[in-house]
């Protein structure tokens, strides 16, 4: 039997250590704080390229009060000063960003942050570190991995009606459950796969890591080097070869419908119908998972026309996600019913501004995590589709987007 | 030899729930121990100077704020002990030396345990569990009080 894709990159056999040259490492404004400051501690000199190094603000942007501005002042002027890649406030989201051009197929990518799974839509092998791994990675270019069982998830058919890859994912997670893929690699193939579009892929590979998962990946196939194409990248297609899972999965598309998934659990996703009715403060559209242009073009084809019912809050996941849905018309249309456009970045799904939720407050959200008192203390978060969101937005309580439609 | 005094928790302890995000933005440690646990029990801080924590399954499940094992830390736990650890969260624990053993043990509030990383044996009262042992890059790193510390050494 040959090897998994992760196991190809990693260069080794499931439960082997590794150690492994990083081809791509980033931080952001939150995690870049804590990074820097191991760094200087560690008393080294950098040994990793700075070319190689990003550091995306995306947490708290633009700056909420003066102690974030204060933090954020020394990382931007550190990361200048040492030559790496830099984006500010506004750029957008780390991993948005990175998924525009930055991350080609067969590279080892890490990031300081957990939804660094990301990346692994280009058949990358993308995970999330801590800071301190990250400055241990900044001094040497490499780190240490224990290569992971893979789970082989075999996709099938093609979604259908108002399913979207969100439903995907979160049927995936309540599949798997928050810890059934804890030190794995979640792999996908198979015809289904080919059906999907890049940010479909980009959406499911970033909710790996509500599974408990190392890494998610796709192959990169002719999707892949059509998207990477527009980046000016020329890349080779990775072939699925027949390997031996850890455990195996099989899904067909055709059978996932719009789910939603209510507090506190992500994998508790059930069918929107059984929680139709239930009543919203707050519609969130954006984050890593679901600020992309297609995601912000199927809620404005929604809601275009109408009213939202509710405060809607909409953040692109980067600056060239808003231009596009500018020039498009989008932002218009969103705006014109009623939406509020935030500055593109993770908004509140931290809950640290932009829509920090009221003690009893419901949130209908795009993003991945409904932990408790994510949001802000008392607030509630049940996770869905943009589609799910636009319909909820219109009617002010959670609305199947199949029976809208 | 490590020894602490048990408190249980339950199973998924995420690590928002660990240490909120509203208190990441600051790099004053003693904040995070002051914070620690306070949306799943402000009482908790208050209680953990010298604490063996002994979790259920899926702790430090979430984001990869390494606050989360700082703060237990600084708020005096010695140890944490889980059937299973949400992978970010156990490297974090390693690299900021706090002692992380996989292990699935029965136990009580209060109970008195005893961890000998040599041996991988974890005793509560007379009854004696053996850990998962850690790789032998994670246990230098361990020794070395955290990364910071063992890259110091390198340097």
């Amino acid at each position: 039997m040959s090897q998994t894709l992760t196991e190809r990159i990693l260069g080794g056999s499931a439960g082997e250590y590794v150690d492994r040259r990083v081809d791509r490492a980033y931080v952001h404004d939150g995690t870049g704080v804590l990074t820097l400051e191991a760094f200087r501690s560690m008393g080294v000199q950098a040994g990793m390229d700075p070319e190689k190094i990003s550091v995306l603000f995306d947490h708290i942007c633009p700056a909420n009060t003066g102690l974030t501005a204060d933090l954020q002042r020394e990382l931007r002027q550190y990361t200048c000063s040492a030559g790496m890649k830099f984006s500010d406030c506004g750029g957008g989201i780390c991993h948005q960003i990175m998924s525009e051009g930055c991350i080609l197929p067969g590279e080892v990518v890490v990031g300081a942050d957990s939804h660094s799974c990301t990346g692994g839509a280009f058949g990358a092998f993308a995970t999330g570190v801590g800071a301190t791994d990250m400055a241990a990675i900044w001094a040497s270019g490499e780190t240490w991995f224990r290569v992971p069982e893979t789970i082989g998830i075999t996709l099938e058919g093609r979604l259908s009606g108002a399913a979207e890859a969100k439903d995907l994912a979160l049927s995936i997670i309540s599949h798997l459950g928050m810890e059934g893929a804890t030190y794995c690699a979640l792999e996908y193939r198979g015809e289904g796969a080919a059906t999907l579009s890049m940010e479909d892929r980009l959406c499911i590979c970033n909710m790996g890591v509500e599974t408990g998962a190392k890494n998610a990946i796709f192959y990169a196939d002719a999707v892949c080097r059509e998207y990477l194409g527009r980046y000016g990248h020329e890349i080779d297609l990775q072939i699925p070869s027949d390997c031996s899972y850890h455990r195996e999965v099989t899904i067909d598309l055709d059978d996932i419908v719009p789910l939603v998934a209510p507090p506190h659990r992500v994998d508790s996703g059930r069918p929107v119908a059984d929680l139709a009715g239930t009543e919203v403060d707050q519609v969130l559209l954006g984050t890593c998972t679901n600020g992309r242009y297609s995601d912000l073009k199927r809620f404005a084809g929604i809601v275009r026309g109408r009213q939202v019912k509710v405060r809607t809050i909409v953040v692109p996941a980067s600056r060239d996600v808003l231009l596009h849905a500018t020039r498009d018309g989008i932002i218009a249309d969103l705006i014109a019913a009623g939406c509020m456009v935030v500055t593109p970045g993770c908004g509140p799904c931290l809950g640290m501004h932009n829509g920090v939720l009221g003690d009893g407050e419901v949130c209908l959200s795009t993003a991945n995590r409904n932990f408790k008192n994510r949001m802000g203390v008392g607030g509630l978060i049940y996770l869905a589709s943009p589609s799910t969101a636009a319909a909820t937005a219109l009617e002010g309580c959670i609305t199947d987007p199949e029976v809208q439609v | 030899m490590i020894t602490g005094q048990a408190v249980c928790l339950g199973p998924d302890i995420d690590t928002d729930l660990i240490i909120a995000g509203r208190y990441l933005r600051t790099k004053d440690r003693s904040v995070w121990g002051a914070h620690v646990f306070e949306d799943l029990d402000p009482s908790l801080a208050g209680r953990l100077s010298g604490a063996i924590i002994v979790a259920g399954r899926n702790f430090g499940c979430g984001s990869s704020r390494e606050q989360a094992p700082v703060a237990l830390r600084e708020a005096g736990v010695v140890a944490v002990i889980s059937p299973l650890f949400a992978r970010i969260f156990f490297r974090n624990a390693i690299n900021v030396g706090l002692p992380v053993l996989e292990a699935d043990l029965t136990c009580r509030d209060g109970d008195q345990i005893a961890i000998n990383l040599n041996e991988g044996v974890i005793e509560v009262a007379e009854t004696r569990y053996s850990f998962t042992p850690l790789s032998p890059r994670m246990r230098d790193i361990l020794d070395a009080g955290g990364l910071v510390t063992y890259w110091r050494g390198k340097a």
